[in-house]
This record gives C-alpha cells, sequence and structure tokens, in this order.
C-alpha cells in the first residue's frame, strides 16, 4: 500500500516536559484516521512537527516515498490547525489567492472549493467579519485547494456552535467518501467513531494503540440482558464457560464474552435452561468505551 | 524569486495601514522639492534654498540623498509590520504549513526590502534628476551624471537599515515593541559613543570604533552635506574656520553594512528556525 507519511521513534521536548515520546505509526493513501487523546497528550505537538512549524528533538518523520523536503511535500497536503490563520483584512477569495500562490495551485480552483463550503456568496467579505464557523469552513476550503493527497484536521470543531459542528462534519465526511485520506486529530470520540477507519491513540506523548478501529481492544462484544427470573438467570451465565465478566445494574445485566458467541446461540442456550428473556441486546464496546478501558489499563 | 515577491505584494496590496504609509513616504520624497521654494526675505537677510546651490548638479546627488535618507523611518513601520503581523495574525505558521520554507518567507522578506529599497532609490534619483534640471547652475550630462555614488550608498543604507528592522520584527514579534527597541538601542548607541568621544577628545578613536556599530555604519555612508554648501563655506572661511570634512562615500563603509545587513538576515532565519511556532 502507498504509505503518506512515516513517523519513526518522534520525540519533541519542551525544556523538561516530554511533549511527544518515541511515537512511531505510518499513515496509508485511502484510510481515514483519528488521532486520539485526552487534551495535552501530544496531538498538536505531533502534527505540527510533521508541518514543518514545530521543530523535532529526535527522530525522524518523512513525507511519502522520503525523497521529497517537507516543505514541498507539504504542498500536497492540506491542514489546518488549531484556529483559521488569515489576513483578516483580505477577503476570503484574496486569501485562497495567496494560497494558491504559495502551493503554486491554478486560481481557478478558488470558487470550486468556496462552493464546497457553502461560502461563495461570500467571498468577497472580509476575513475579519466572518464568524467563526465561515472561519473553519474557509480553512477547509484553503487545505482543499490543491486537491491535496491527504487532509490533517486538528480539532476541526472546536468551539463551533451544533450547527456549525455539523456543517464540519458533513463537509468531513463527503471529503472522505472520494477517496480522500484524512488525519483527524480530535478529542471528541464519537467525532472519530463517525468517521474514522483507523485510530491512533496517545497518551502524555505515547503511543497507546495505532490500528484499525474496530480491533482496538480484544474484545467479542457484551449482551445486555434482562429477565423474569433475575436469579435464575445469574445462575445460568456464571456457569456458562463463554461469558466472562458480570455486571449487574439493577434489573439490566451485562454479561462480557470471552469468546465469540452469536445472539441467536446465546438465546438458545437460555431457553434451554428455561429461562425467558425480557430483554436481550448484544454490542461491541463504543469507541468512548474502549478508549477508556486502554487509557486506564495502563 | 519572482514568485516569493509576488507572494509580498499580495500581503502588502490589501493592508490600508501598509498602504497609506508607503504613499505618505513617496509624497514626502517629492516634497523634497519644495525645499527649492524657501525663501526668507527679512529686510536685510535674503535667502532662497535653491540659490544656495544645494540643487546643482553634482551636489543634489548627495543633498537629496542625505534628506531623503531621515525620511526612511515611515518604511521602517511598513516593514516592521510586515514581519510582525505574520507572528499576531498567525499567518507566518499557516504560510509554513501551507508549503512555504522558513528560509523562503525570510527571503520573501529580504527580496521585499530590496524591492523597497530599490524603488526608493529610483524615485530620489528622479525627482532629483528633475529638480536638478531645473534649478542646477550646470546641466553637461558629464557633470550631472556624476557623484552618483551617493544614491548607491543610499540604496544600501535603506536595505541595512530595513534588514535591522526585519530582524527587530522577527527577533521581538510586536511592531510597536520592534520599533521601541531599535529606538532604545538607538539610543545605547548614540550615548556610549558620546561618552566614548568625550572621554577621547581630539583622538578619532570613538570614530574608529564606532564606525562598525550599526547605527554609526549606516550614518556615515552619507555625510551631512550642510557644510560642503559654498555659502556655508564661505562663511566658515570668514570665522576662520576649516570645514573641508571627507564627503565620500568609502568602500569600506558600504562594506561595513552590507555586513550588519548579512548579519541581520542570517540572525533572522536562524531564529526562526530555531523557534516552534
Amino acid at each position: 500500500m502507498e504509505t503518506i507519511l512515516t513517523i519513526n521513534n518522534l520525540t519533541k521536548k519542551f525544556g523538561y516536559l516530554t511533549a511527544v515520546k518515541n511515537l512511531s505509526f505510518t499513515i496509508n493513501k485511502g484510510n481515514v484516521y483519528g488521532i486520539l487523546g485526552p487534551n495535552g497528550s501530544g496531538k498538536s505537538t505531533t502534527l505540527g512537527i510533521v508541518l514543518n512549524v514545530v521543530n523535532k528533538t529526535q527522530g525522524d518523520f518523512h513525507w511519502f516515498d522520503g525523497n521529497i523536503s517537507t516543505h514541498n511535500a507539504l504542498k500536497q497536503v492540506g491542514a489546518i490547525i488549531e484556529r483559521p490563520n488569515f489576513y483578516p483584512y483580505m477577503t476570503a477569495y484574496q486569501n485562497l489567492k495567496l494560497v494558491c500562490k504559495i502551493k503554486g495551485v491554478h486560481q481557478s480552483k478558488i470558487n470550486e472549493k468556496l462552493a464546497v463550503v457553502g461560502l461563495l456568496d461570500r467571498k468577497d467579505h472580509k476575513f475579519r467579519t466572518y464568524s467563526l464557523g465561515m472561519k473553519q469552513r474557509l480553512a477547509i476550503a484553503s487545505a482543499l485547494l490543491n486537491d491535496p493527497e491527504i487532509l490533517i484536521l486538528d480539532e476541526p470543531t472546536n468551539g463551533l456552535d451544533p450547527q456549525g459542528i455539523h456543517q464540519i462534519r458533513q463537509i468531513i465526511k463527503d471529503i472522505a467518501a472520494n477517496g480522500t485520506t484524512i488525519l483527524l486529530a480530535s478529542h471528541l470520540l464519537d467525532e472519530v467513531e463517525k468517521v474514522c477507519t483507523h485510530v491512533v491513540v496517545l497518551r502524555k506523548g505515547e503511543k497507546l494503540y495505532a490500528g484499525r478501529v474496530d480491533e482496538m481492544i480484544n474484545s467479542h462484544g457484551f449482551f445486555e440482558l434482562k429477565a423474569e427470573n433475575h436469579q435464575a438467570l445469574l445462575n445460568a451465565l456464571e456457569s456458562h464457560s463463554n461469558i466472562g465478566n458480570l455486571k449487574v445494574e439493577g434489573e439490566l445485566i451485562t454479561a462480557f464474552l470471552n469468546d465469540p458467541m452469536s445472539a441467536s446461540e446465546f438465546n438458545k442456550f437460555m431457553f434451554e435452561k428455561g429461562i425467558c428473556l425480557s430483554h436481550l441486546v448484544k454490542r461491541k464496546e463504543s469507541l468512548e468505551e474502549q478508549f477508556l478501558q486502554l487509557t486506564d489499563n495502563q | 524569486m519572482l514568485r516569493l515577491l509576488q507572494i509580498e505584494f499580495e500581503k502588502l496590496r490589501y493592508s490600508k495601514a501598509s498602504i497609506i504609509l508607503i504613499s505618505t513616504y513617496f509624497i514626502l520624497l517629492a516634497l523634497i522639492a519644495l525645499f527649492a521654494m524657501i525663501k526668507f526675505d527679512i529686510g536685510p537677510i535674503k535667502f532662497h534654498f535653491a540659490e544656495l546651490g544645494m540643487f546643482n548638479f553634482p551636489y543634489i546627488w548627495h543633498f537629496n540623498t542625505f534628506v531623503a535618507g531621515l525620511l526612511k523611518f515611515f518604511l521602517l513601520l511598513v516593514i516592521v509590520s510586515m514581519v510582525s503581523n505574520e507572528y499576531s495574525n498567525k499567518t507566518l505558521k499557516q504560510n509554513l504549513i501551507d508549503g512555504l520554507s522558513k528560509k523562503e518567507f525570510i527571503l520573501s522578506k529580504f527580496y521585499m526590502v530590496i524591492a523597497f529599497s530599490l524603488v526608493s532609490t529610483l524615485f530620489v534619483f528622479i525627482v532629483s534628476l528633475i529638480l536638478g534640471y531645473i534649478y542646477s547652475s550646470y546641466t553637461e550630462p558629464s557633470i550631472v551624471f556624476s557623484d552618483l555614488e551617493y544614491l548607491l550608498a543610499f540604496f544600501i543604507k535603506l536595505v541595512g537599515f530595513f534588514s535591522f528592522g526585519l530582524f527587530l520584527g522577527v527577533l521581538v514579534k510586536r511592531s510597536a515593541f520592534a520599533v521601541a527597541t531599535m529606538v532604545v538601542l538607538f539610543f545605547i548607541e548614540f550615548i556610549s559613543y558620546a561618552i566614548v568621544s568625550g572621554y577621547n577628545r581630539g583622538t578619532e578613536l570613538s570614530d574608529k570604533i564606532y564606525q562598525f556599530a550599526p547605527f554609526k555604519s549606516l550614518w556615515n555612508l552619507i555625510d551631512e552635506p550642510g557644510s560642503r554648501l559654498s555659502a556655508v563655506q564661505a562663511m566658515a572661511h570668514q570665522v576662520g574656520e576649516d570645514l573641508s570634512y571627507d564627503y565620500a562615500v568609502h568602500w569600506y563603509e558600504i562594506a561595513i553594512v552590507l555586513a550588519w545587513t548579512s548579519i541581520f538576515i542570517l540572525l533572522s532565519y536562524l531564529l526562526l528556525k530555531k523557534r516552534d511556532l
């Protein structure tokens, strides 16, 4: 598979603080990646390093096949980190024209990309008159100008109102649907869960996990169960070899699986034991639950 | 190089404050012509600048580049804000992310410094040429186009001064503070020079040392032209003072300023390279 970004043993120290510790991972073409981690876990620092604005302390990284200088590689990358930064006294169109000059892209792309983010009718207004949501959308348009190989987004919905968040998410989904590789840093897990296929989980600058979202923790899922005869259900569960931990919250019993087992198989087993279930749901852990489990374990 | 200049030009042309400062600067430069109109006529004292011979070729090159050099402060503000605004708007970060290298960033600013200096020099050349042809007593081409080294000195002086401003803009990141820093540095140099020369009265020691200092080296490029006027010379002669200075532009004066220019630009680059944004 074609690699876009390779990071090897990257370390960044700010004085005594180690913001990124010996981090390695690879970004392949065509996937949607999420970088997860609580605030201050080194997400933005890592992105800053690969985007040429933060100096690394140790380790190395390279874009594409490694035969291209970082600043030239960045011309094929679209990135937004933190707040949108543009010249306040220039209009949206003038700002994008400048970006075109820097990236070496033809100006004919400007209107097309402004249309993608729905700002075409405001293109001749000055940047400083924009709302935060509009600024963020302009930043996305700017990042898309060069039809990038990879789109990097750092907390793209931070500080937006629900409507703005929804708009940005929709735009990201549309871009992902076109096959563009995306790297999305966020501490909002449902955001990552909705769009990402792969995740890198960071905590205090260290990598906890990198890989597919659905393989993040070794889990076969769990059942949520209710029955008239509560005690009989508990006894039956304890006797079954596939069932590991049990969690009881009032009427609701959560049974975690040690080995794979389908809901119908389980239902049949219960029926043989003479227990009639009034509630049966098989689920996998949400990303949030997986994330908490992962960060708590270590 | 053209690409970098274009990028800088795009950034500047929409900034109202910069446009106003730049226009003010060029209007003031053009107003040098007004010196020619100054006439005092108070009873016995008759005084007309143009008749003092200050617009005579080739002296006009010296006089006009000296006066124009005093106006460079306006463009300094443009240069400093051009750099520090990139920090305060965080657009420097965005420029780098968009694929400009740190080296290209500094270079684009430096090219702008050169462009400003070149345009100013050209402007002064044209204004002086016109003024000279109106007021000068001699208009033979061999005289008109002599002493042109003052224009070269003027150009170098601007490049050196603006590079200093560029460096302070990168160092301090805030326009007002950068300009204040420059003023403070100026006074430090000026006062220490006064002290050193006070202790070494009668020798040239202080000048020998301070010709290497940034402000003094800029000042030395174009010597003060007033005492060179024949009228002033004559007056001085009557009171028994000899004012025969060395007015020429020397190669080593240019070399010192060029050295400072490279130091400022190199330091700006190293500073930017080392910084996390």
